[in-house]
């Protein structure tokens, strides 16, 4: 067996295997890729909330049009569809069975869950003032509504109850189920038994529910139908089409690249052979590049594969300067340029290893994977396939044509000393709005569905909450309890009108302790009745009306206490998952703060939060939730410029070592850094914030420029190089086949995808450009040489 | 989320059993009844002083309260309690807003149909509103536009099962008293005087 046919083996095991790995490879495509690998405290349960927490599987869903009866009739089909469907844990559009139950809930627990009832309230005096308040309280409507209860309840501990429950903003009624505050939409919230991270089972979940909706109208007659539609939003749907649409784009964007390269190269070479031979080492890159990312992380993100797009971008390189370039002894010639191109890119993109950003790293792996693969194919397996010297079509005419043009466009190369004071000029202009500060700058949603959520979330009574207190604790009942602690100290700033008011899980679940205290306040039936005589003089109420009452307290005092089970089938069963959570090895209780008006909380309502927290006496802390995101990403964006100058300056580094020379390393970096330069200047003044895969895209102009700076750099020396007319050929080919792949890139509604286009695209151009006006101009020996030679 | 709305329209429920009854199907509108509302409809707004007595069953005596009732036409009522205990209460554009010491609660009438009737009943009286009035209740007309009597019957059976009568009586544009009588018995009458000078 020859070398060859040892390399072409060797290959085809490896092709094999990396295949297998790939198809068994788990991927994602939610947006957990732009979470941090590592991170603070408060950052881990804001990912793990994300990711996992209850919210993570929330679906909103909006029915429109017809008019007011029809949507109910709908959302009333709907529930009862979905909650027979074991794709979801919990159904509620505010229907009259549901708030039945919970009403009993309250009402059967209210001496365990008023946080009024203690000793005091039931001493004689405290009995004569709570009656009393109860009395005057029938003279307003909520008393009227009270009435019925009153003499089960004359203490009023549902009112109390109900008073601190209104504290959130609810979904409006009508019809007899939720709509939005217009009045215009009917509303439901569903819970997906599937977990936040589990997409393929959240797709089915919302699969089930547009066919119960389907299903629902079915029922209807057909003109009532026709109108109405289906609006859904939340985590779960963000999730399925967030992969979906990165599905999408990585699918249809790679083959829309492929496929335009694929014409310009068979439109230059004239041969499928030579065409086929190019892919090779790309798809070679990209299986190996996936393996890697697949064997160093637990899950591929989508994005990644996404970013693999850029690696055809430079992968096909290799290939076109082998073809194009064809020399007699290519091992010799120009395969040690190509691989200190490759060791330059793998430089920058080595620099992207250790970022937080899990995204960033897996394209740094997977592009180091990649790229040695293809220039490895590209040097051992490729030439063997080559057709005969000469079955190419030479392109050294095109070569010549450049040259020419080249010659003529010297003379501007003075004018490129205006491109860095141009550049720095509109930098300046634009300091203050440089850099992008937001985390959702990374979100692959659109901005559509991002505002879809706002509005349905403001409709359900569920805006995004932007300030939490968070109380962790080892064990729920520890969390409760030092949440009631906390919830105290809140209560007077709500009274105070600094904030608008407050979420906590024990109001609907409290501590075991605090309900023990709370039963233990109740007296005996005998006891009872000798202090309401006492509490009821001066009140227009005989104390035989209130034996109701007598035998009730007698009831509570024996209730077994109340545990998360016992809230099964009532909606505060979901209240208390989502505010008390698992976090790390504990358990952390959740308070969302609401500001005034239930906007945000003014900085003087901050400080007096977190004065109420210190007075709380347990630990905790206030979270905000947009500050911490974007605190998230600016932490991502200063890491990656610093990657990225790290990843300069080891390519800098190595080419000292490789071409050991400072001149020659400053004739290479020079056009690389007025590229990016130029393209940073071009992206600020067409109005673009620069974000994390701008910084990525410059970094990728500087690792694929490189290339390019380095032929021009071995033209111009004596080292053996074939002809500059064919390097010249094969280096417009290579650029025009990068900024397609980048270009294609740029016009992808993924965010993060399209910036990284937009840079590399134009950099890549500007970069080839400036290399070739800045190459010293070539010698007419060694290029009469080469000529000769080809 | 939902505990504490789910709660309200439960209570609500509650309340819309609790009260209940058959209505008297109305006589057909007297020609005064027009002249009533034109003049009622010009009056854009008023201050008068009222007192509330409520008869329930399973008290031994009536419970009173008192303050100010202001009216800005058309749809802008405020119910100022000050005995026994001060509370607000501002009906403006379907919206009831209920303040009681610090503690503020917002109702959108949209979401307690159940509820509309009441507040229409006055409402729609001050403001001359024949058609809301009709939309809610069999109205009857009695009396002369000096002295005259309205009986309001709940159209819809969800109000009649708690509600059976509102009576208004009133002299030319202005209120005197509104009896509202529940199924159950319970009553309660809300007399209106003008305001002693401030």
């Amino acid at each position: 067996m020859t070398g060859a046919a040892r390399a072409a083996l060797v290959w085809i095991v490896l092709v094999l295997l990396a295949a297998v790995i790939v198809a068994h490879a788990s991927y994602t495509a939610d947006m957990s890729a732009f979470l941090p690998r590592r991170a603070s405290a408060a950052q881990r349960l804001l990912v793990e909330q994300l990711r996992a927490g209850p919210a993570a599987h929330l679906v909103i869903a909006a029915i429109e049009g017809a008019d007011a009866t029809t949507r109910a009739q709908v959302s009333a089909a709907l529930a009862a569809r979905l909650r027979s469907d074991a794709a979801f844990i919990s159904v509620n559009n505010g229907d009259a069975a549901q708030l039945e139950r919970d009403q009993a809930f309250l009402f059967e627990h209210r001496y365990l869950l008023s946080p009024q009832v203690n000793a005091e309230r039931f001493s004689a005096g405290g009995l004569h003032t709570a009656i009393g308040d109860s009395l005057d309280a029938l003279t307003s409507p909520e008393g009227l509504l009270l009435k019925p209860l009153f003499t089960r309840d004359p203490t009023g501990e549902m009112r109390v109850i109900i008073d601190s429950l209104t504290a959130g903003r609810m979904p409006h009624t009508s019809g007899g189920v939720w709509t939005s505050a217009d009045g215009a939409r009917a509303l439901l919230v569903a819970q997906t038994r599937a977990a936040g991270s589990d997409t393929d089972g959240q797709q089915a979940a919302l699969v089930a529910l547009r066919r119960a909706f389907a299903a629902a109208l079915a029922q209807l007659p057909p003109a009532r139908r026709d109108s109405l539609t289906l609006a859904v939003s939340g985590p779960p749907v963000f999730a399925v089409a967030a992969r979906a649409t990165i599905e999408q784009q990585v699918l249809r964007l790679s083959t829309l690249s492929a496929l335009l390269i694929a014409l310009l190269l068979l439109a230059l070479y004239r041969s499928p052979r030579a065409l086929a031979l190019t892919f090779v080492p790309v798809a070679s890159g990209a299986l190996a590049g996936v393996a890697a990312v697949a064997l160093a992380f637990p899950v591929v993100h989508g994005i990644t594969l996404g970013f693999g797009v850029t690696l055809i971008g430079e992968a096909v390189d290799y290939s076109i300067y082998l073809l194009v370039q064809n020399p007699p002894d290519f091992a010799r010639t120009v395969w040690p340029t190509i691989r200190l191109g490759m060791l330059t890119s793998i430089c920058g993109f080595a620099a992207l290893l250790p970022s937080a950003f899990p995204g960033l790293a897996q394209l740094g792996l997977y592009s180091i994977a990649g790229l040695i693969a293809a220039a490895l194919v590209t040097r051992c397996v490729l030439p063997q396939w080559l057709p005969r010297r000469g079955a190419l079509r030479d392109l050294s005419g095109l070569g010549a044509l450049l040259a020419g043009l080249l010659a003529r466009l010297r003379p501007l190369r003075r004018a490129l000393l205006l491109v860095p004071l141009l550049a720095g000029a509109v930098l300046y202009l634009h300091r203050g709005a440089l850099w992008s500060h937001e985390l959702t700058a990374l979100s692959p949603i659109p901005a559509a569905d991002q505002a879809l959520d706002e509005r349905l979330r403001a409709d359900a009574g569920a805006p995004d909450v932007r300030f939490m207190v968070v109380v962790p604790a080892t064990t729920p009942e520890r969390a409760l309890a030092a949440a009631a602690l906390v919830g105290a100290q809140l209560e007077p700033l709500v009274d105070a009108g600094l904030i608008g008011g407050f979420e906590s899980p024990a109001r609907y679940l409290p501590a075991l302790a605090v309900q023990r205290a709370r039963q233990a306040s109740l007296p005996p039936p005998g006891e009872l009745r000798e202090r309401l005589t006492e509490a009821l003089t001066g009140l227009p109420l005989a104390p035989a009306r209130l034996e109701p009452f007598v035998r009730e307290v007698q009831q509570a005092r024996d209730a077994p206490l109340l545990t998360r089970a016992a809230l099964d089938g009532t909606s505060f069963a979901h209240g208390v998952d989502t505010l008390l959570v698992r976090s790390g090895a504990g358990w952390a209780a959740l308070l969302p703060v609401a500001g005034v008006g239930f906007g945000e909380l003014s900085p003087a309502a901050v400080t007096a939060v977190r004065a109420a927290l210190a007075a709380a006496g347990v630990p905790a802390q206030l979270l905000d939730i947009k500050g911490e995101a974007d605190r998230l990403y600016a932490g991502y964006l200063l890491q990656a410029v610093q990657l990225a100058l790290a990843g300069l300056g080891a390519i800098v580094l190595l080419l000292l070592l490789a071409l050991r020379s400072a001149r020659r390393v400053a004739n290479v970096v020079a056009p690389l850094i007025l590229a990016v330069l130029a393209v940073a200047a071009l992206l600020t003044a067409t109005g673009h914030a620069l974000g994390i895969l701008h910084v990525v895209g410059m970094l990728l102009i500087v690792a694929v420029g490189s290339n390019y700076a380095l032929f021009f750099d071995r033209t111009h020396h004596p080292s053996p190089a074939p002809s500059p007319y064919l390097t010249l050929a094969s280096l417009l080919v290579a650029n025009v086949a990068t900024v397609t792949a980048f270009g294609v890139l740029a016009f992808s509604s993924v965010p993060v995808l399209a910036d990284l286009g937009s840079t590399v695209a134009p950099g890549a151009l500007l970069a080839l450009l400036f290399a070739a006006l800045l190459a010293p101009p070539p010698r007419a020996a060694a290029g009469a040489a080469a000529l000769q030679s080809a | 989320m939902t505990a504490a709305r789910v709660v309200r329209q439960a209570l609500l429920a509650v309340c819309a059993m609790l009260l209940s009854v058959p209505a008297a199907q109305p006589a057909p509108a007297d020609p005064a009844f027009g002249q009533l509302l034109a003049l009622l409809a010009a009056r854009r707004d008023g201050q008068v002083a009222f007192t509330e007595v409520q008869h329930l069953a399973m008290l031994e005596r009536p419970l009173q309260s008192s303050g100010e009732l202001l009216y800005q036409a058309p749809d802008h009522l405020e119910k100022r309690t000050l005995q026994p205990r001060p509370e607000t209460l501002v009906l403006d554009h379907g919206v009831l807003t209920a303040r009681r010491g610090q503690r503020t609660h917002v109702l959108s009438l949209r979401d307690y149909p159940q509820v509309v009737p009441f507040v229409e009943s006055i409402r729609a009286t001050l403001a001359g509103d024949g058609a809301a009035l009709e939309r809610y209740f069999h109205v009857s007309f009695a009396g002369t536009l000096e002295h005259w009597t309205l009986e309001l019957a709940p159209a819809e059976a969800t109000v009649a099962r708690s509600v059976q009568l509102i009576r208004i009586s009133g002299e030319r544009d202005s209120i005197r008293t509104v009896e509202i009588r529940q199924t159950d018995g319970d009553e309660s009458v809300l007399t209106l005087a003008p305001v002693r000078s401030p």
